[in-house]
């Protein structure tokens, strides 16, 4: 009897959210949606790099030695005969991974600390944002190469040292917009209802500050990476046989005069990864900014 | 300004040296292993009488507010590897070398920067505005250990034109320094471009069009002023990583530098050598940032000290 009114209900017209205009306007952006393409292609054929590689990424031919791109080796092959192609997908996996993880594990500590500065306020506010300041003074890239040579060097070390140097700008940029969110009435509804602190921020607050997070987020992936590389390249990242791009380019490096591709096609790689990433920050820029949603 | 200093002085830059000192100190003793753990077996003698020697034996707390006394007094301590030479005479040596390399690349970048932001401002959204913010981005995405080893394959092996590595003539410094300030150029020009585009349609610029100014004029002496002010803020940081950011540079290029020191300190394990530079490196920084706070409110009234 009453499904007659669905029908008529269906038929008010949708106010589009900021999330739909935003995405709308991502995709009217040729260069972030061509790094998105970009970064998704890689990201596939790096995860079925076990199935897809035409070589072992360790299976060494020694006979054959070092040789530059031909038909059996798109990309060539390095001084141990290991195909050249293979390993730059293998490295795509680990810097990927890191690129990713290490950023996970910095928009965790940047949102979680910056939310709670900014709810509590006060002398606690004052007490963490100071702290902040005092570690913008800190050489970070030092810190990293301290913590990865005192320490092991393993992967999940150097997820935590690269997001624990990462973190600052977020937490900076979490505290300022939740600052003027819980002002906010459903703010003041929640703590009339009596909910606990923790759920407010991280229910009610934390879901409306996500557009600057995913903006800042994305642009941080790409100096996480980078930081990644520079770590292998210094010799202090990802141990061999393993491989991740930076190492590429460090073994590259070593031996370029002889065999420039090895240098070369890591290189670009990287670079079209970096790229990409920031040609998708930009765009959701752009898209996400509330600023610009007028136009 | 005195006041501002003194207070930023003793506010803000002992606190913060201190705290950095505090944290770097427990975890590099805190980590397994120590300086002469490194060396093949040493005997137990001798490795108690080198740990005596340094006041390594002493208990965590009395070896840390012992650092922190003679640090006071401006004592860094000798250095564990380089028997007979104190941190600070190492550092004194080595820090000339990164701030030439620093001060080239900052200078390229400046230049560079500042002239493609003020081109692509122009006319926005056209050729002359993608062309050079385009060029400008590859120097954000070629990373410094790639565009390195790249020049020196191109104009030192092939062209032959400068020195593969070293530091001894004058054009040596033309590749390292072009590599470290590549990804700088990128963020200067956008910053430029930035500031620019926001000048430009501003209604002082029109009165200075209005009032018969010819374009340059305008450009130069009403518009580069206040579209500038986010490449001065973007100085303090620049500068403090162009300095503190020359490991690779230095590596690549085999540069005798601080940066090259600090890396060899940290896989030595020397205590002193590497806390010596974690708190020089952060007192620049400090410094740095306060040197461009003061330049900031000089280009902007508005602006007062705090």
């Amino acid at each position: 009897m009453n499904t007659s009114s669905i029908p008529v209900m269906s038929k008010i017209p949708k106010g589009s959210s900021l999330w739909k205009a935003g995405f709308r306007r991502f995709l009217k952006n040729p260069l972030g949606l061509s790094g998105c393409i970009f970064l998704c292609i890689l990201a596939i054929l790096s995860l079925l790099a076990p199935w897809i590689a035409p070589y072992s990424y360790e299976a060494q031919d020694l006979s054959l030695g070092a040789v530059g791109p031909n038909s059996s080796h798109w990309l060539g092959t390095d001084i141990l005969g290991r195909d050249l192609f293979t390993r730059v997908l293998y490295g795509g996996r680990i810097s990927l991974l890191v690129g990713f993880c290490a950023t996970a594990v910095s928009v965790l500590i940047g949102v979680t600390y910056g939310a709670i500065a900014g709810y509590r306020g006060g002398i606690l506010d004052t007490i963490m944002m100071r702290f902040v300041d005092v570690m913008y003074a800190f050489p970070f890239t030092i810190f990293v190469i301290i913590l990865m040579v005192f320490f092991d060097r393993s992967l999940v070390l150097l997820f935590v040292a690269i997001g624990a140097v990462e973190w600052l700008t977020m937490a900076r940029i979490v505290r300022s917009q939740v600052l003027s969110i819980a002002k906010q009435e459903f703010v003041e509804a929640a703590i009339i209802m009596g909910l606990p602190r923790r759920r407010i921020i991280f229910r009610h607050i934390v879901p409306n500050i996500l557009g600057p997070v995913i903006v800042y987020t994305t642009l941080t992936i790409p100096g996480v990476m980078l930081l990644e590389a520079f770590l292998s390249f210094l010799g202090l990242g990802v141990q061999p046989p393993a491989s991740s791009w930076g190492l590429l380019i460090r073994e590259g490096a070593e031996s370029m005069e002889e065999y420039p591709w090895l240098l070369v096609f890591p290189g670009l790689m990287l670079s079209l990864t970096l790229f990409s990433l920031n040609f998708i920050g930009d765009g959701l820029r752009d898209a996400l900014d509330p600023r610009s949603s007028l136009d | 300004m005195l006041k501002f200093i003194l207070k930023r002085f003793f506010l803000e830059t002992i606190p913060s040296l201190l705290v950095i000192a505090t944290i770097t100190f427990f975890l590099i003793r805190l980590a397994p292993g120590g300086p002469f753990s490194g060396e093949k077996s040493i005997d137990p003698q001798v490795l108690a009488q080198l740990n005596a020697h340094y006041g390594l034996d002493k208990p965590l707390v009395v070896q840390y507010v012992n650092y922190l006394a003679n640090v006071s007094h401006g004592d860094f301590g000798p250095s564990f590897k380089y028997p007979n030479r104190s941190v600070t005479e190492l550092i004194g040596q080595s820090f000339p070398v990164s701030l030439e390399l620093g001060l080239f690349a900052l200078i390229f970048a400046v230049v560079f920067g500042v002239g493609a932001g003020i081109v692509a401002s122009l006319r926005p959204n056209t050729f002359s505005d993608y062309a050079p913010m385009s060029i400008a981005m590859v120097g954000i995405c070629v990373p410094t250990f790639v565009l390195g080893p790249l020049l020196i394959l191109v104009f030192g092996l092939h062209l032959e034109i400068f020195n593969v590595s070293g530091w001894a003539f004058p054009r040596d410094r033309v590749l390292p320094a072009l590599t470290l300030g590549m990804a700088y150029v990128a963020y200067i020009a956008r910053l430029t471009r930035g500031g620019m585009l926001e000048m430009l349609f501003q209604d002082f610029i029109r009165t200075a069009r209005a009032k018969g100014l010819n374009e340059f004029q305008v450009l130069f002496k009403h518009a580069l002023k206040g579209g500038l002010l986010p490449v001065v803020s973007f100085l303090g940081p620049a500068a403090a990583g162009l300095i503190t950011g020359s490991f690779v540079v230095e590596t690549i290029f085999q540069i005798p530098g601080l940066g090259r020191f600090f890396v060899m300190a940290a896989f030595n394990r020397d205590y002193t050598m590497i806390m010596g530079i974690v708190l020089f490196y952060a007192f620049l920084i400090i410094m740095l940032n306060t040197l461009v706070d003061i330049a900031l409110t000089m280009l902007n009234p508005r602006l007062k000290l705090k």
